[in-house]
């Protein structure tokens, strides 16, 4: 009870710092706008106003502190400005409109899913690989690992371009940079997991006579399950975040990406940020998604 | 069709080396450890390089690893400007901005029960959702040029710092804590000679993880606006010119780049947290 309190009351200190906020951010331009629609604005042009302290100009000219809340195309804007563009767009629009968002939040949730799905199912494979075979983890595990200090995101819009050139469009480009980035954490991770039975639980199964096979579905694998779901949530995350990127650079024409980027050519900052909340509200809904089937999986192992 | 073949059989001998290195009764030593991976390597860079020669694969799909390699030499004042650009202006100082004003916002919530428990949940909610996406807005904010790729770095790497930093802060035990009480250490006493030390480990931990946050972070911010230099910048504009060696190239410098940072991190977290158990094997 005492920690829901302590979240909503930061939550309520960072909305009324945002509103503050706002003021020094959009002074300049609702100062602009009055003075063109022939208010007494101090200084009285733009040119004097130049480069002076907003927060002077803000006090100076209190009459237009609430309209920077309220502005057209403001430099930040306000969270109801945020909030009713984002219920606009999603609530208010049909979900096949081009403008609606839950159209392309679902454009780029399909290719996230559909590279995790690729990622996961990869790494898996590769980490029982790994635990079961010398060669492969000491040749292979290292790289894995060296991979994750690589800034691999850089590859996107070459694999976009080279998939594109042999033919390939569309969901798939995207798909392979979301299954790529959470591809690695998902190694990592399941080849822990995989190594987590300690000795004694080996031995126990070396003592029931146990093949290899059935050591890894009955000790290894349920073992693994902590570490998995640990890692699945890394990788959804960084899974989105590839799919988010992957529609930058061919200037994608749906998706959030596309959005954020439409947004930013044309100096719509609240379809920016309410294109930024989308994706926050995905990602969060995806990894606690995550989190549910883990605890009901967990609960149903006995593990916690 | 001779070189495919070529490549078959370098695959298949360079497999067979590494299992009997690995099986074999060296596999132990480090130096057959550190063999093992290299050889791996250099098995893929030559079954590559065979194969886009092999086949003929256009240069707009895969490049072959010498063309690769004769583009970097060429272009070393370019790669070296666009690392400068984006690694060491970017990069480097958001990371230091960020990751030290995380630690110090960590320092001061950590005195009030109340802040950390509000802090920590919305902290961790924050870390995992996609930041990337601030960059369009900052770039609109602080220009076109470095600072906004900084920006952008310190809003990355602030979360996971935060919350890593706050959680070693409580690593102390009980036990130890009184302890220090017991000496009638003051609190900053107790906060330079216990908890901060204590704190070490998760501190690196964040820091390790913001090093590859902090080069995204500045790669991906140019791809929304940048000077005719940058890392992001010259792989976006090579992509569109189907320069893929060059694109290549600079990922190069970006793999380089990102095992340098996060090495270095790591042999300073050695030196600093030489007593932990994971540190002594």
């Amino acid at each position: 009870m005492k920690s829901i309190l302590a979240v909503l009351s930061v939550v309520a200190a960072i909305v009324v710092l945002w509103y503050a906020a706002c003021i020094p951010m959009n002074i300049q331009g609702v100062l602009t706008e009055a003075e063109r629609a022939g208010a007494e604005v101090i200084p009285a042009t733009a040119k004097d106003r130049r480069g002076l302290n907003e927060f002077g100009l803000a006090a100076r000219n209190s009459f237009a502190i609430p309209a920077t809340w309220s502005q057209d195309r403001p430099r930040l804007p306000a969270p109801h400005q945020v909030a009713a563009e984002l219920w606009e767009t999603t609530v208010g629009k049909k979900i096949t409109s081009k403008r609606s968002l839950v159209y392309h939040g679902w454009v780029t949730l399909s290719a996230t899913l559909l590279g995790f799905a690729i990622g996961t199912g990869l790494g898996i494979l590769l980490a029982v690989g790994i635990v079961h075979s010398r060669v492969m983890d000491m040749s292979v595990m290292p790289w894995a690992i060296v991979s994750q200090t690589i800034p691999i995101i850089a590859l996107a819009p070459m694999i976009i371009v080279v998939l594109y050139s042999v033919g390939v469009q569309g969901i798939i480009p995207k798909a392979v940079i979301s299954a790529y980035l959470s591809f690695f954490p998902v190694v990592v991770g399941m080849v822990k997991g995989l190594r987590s039975p300690d000795a004694m639980q080996l031995d126990l199964l070396q003592t029931y006579n146990a093949t290899r096979s059935q050591g890894f579905w009955k000790l290894r694998l349920p073992a693994s399950m902590p570490y998995l779901f640990a890692s699945l949530k890394i990788g959804i995350a960084a899974s989105l975040v590839g799919a988010i990127v992957g529609e930058l650079p061919t200037g994608a024409v749906a998706g959030l990406g596309a959005r954020l980027l439409a947004g930013s050519y044309y100096g719509q900052t609240v379809q920016i940020w309410s294109a930024l909340f989308a994706a926050a509200i995905l990602a969060a809904c995806l990894v606690g998604l995550l989190g549910l089937i883990e605890r009901g999986v967990l609960k149903r192992m006995g593990i916690v | 069709m001779m070189l495919v073949v070529f490549a078959l059989a370098l695959w298949l001998l360079g497999w067979w080396v590494n299992a009997r290195l690995a099986g074999g009764p060296h596999a132990g030593l480090r130096a057959v450890q550190l063999l093992v991976p290299v050889m791996f390597g250099l098995t893929v860079i030559g079954v590559w390089e065979l194969l886009v020669r092999g086949l003929q694969v256009p240069l707009v799909i895969l490049p072959a690893p010498s063309g690769i390699a004769v583009r970097f030499a060429d272009s070393l004042p370019i790669l070296w400007a666009d690392f400068v650009q984006t690694i060491l202006k970017g990069a480097l100082s958001g990371y230091l901005i960020g990751c030290g004003a995380a630690f110090l916002t960590a320092i001061a919530i950590d005195r009030s029960d109340f802040l950390r428990m509000g802090l920590l949940p919305v902290g961790n909610f924050v870390a995992a959702l996609p930041i990337v996406g601030t960059a369009p807005i900052l770039v609109m904010w602080f220009g076109f040029d470095w600072q906004s790729k900084a920006a952008v770095v310190v809003v990355m790497v602030f979360f996971p710092m935060l919350v890593n930093t706050v959680a070693g802060l409580r690593e102390a035990t009980a036990m130890q804590r009184d302890l220090m009480e017991t000496y009638a250490a003051s609190y900053w006493q107790s906060f330079f000679k216990l908890r901060l030390p204590a704190a070490m480990p998760f501190v690196f931990n964040g820091l390790k993880i913001s090093t590859t946050l902090a080069l995204i972070g500045a790669i991906v911010a140019e791809f929304f606006g940048s000077p005719t230099v940058g890392m992001g910048f010259r792989i976006s504009t090579s992509v569109g010119q189907l320069a893929l060696d060059m694109v290549w190239a600079e990922i190069v410098v970006a793999a380089l780049a990102g095992t340098a940072f996060y090495g270095l991190v790591a042999v300073i977290e050695k030196a600093v947290t030489f007593w932990h158990p994971s540190q002594r094997g």
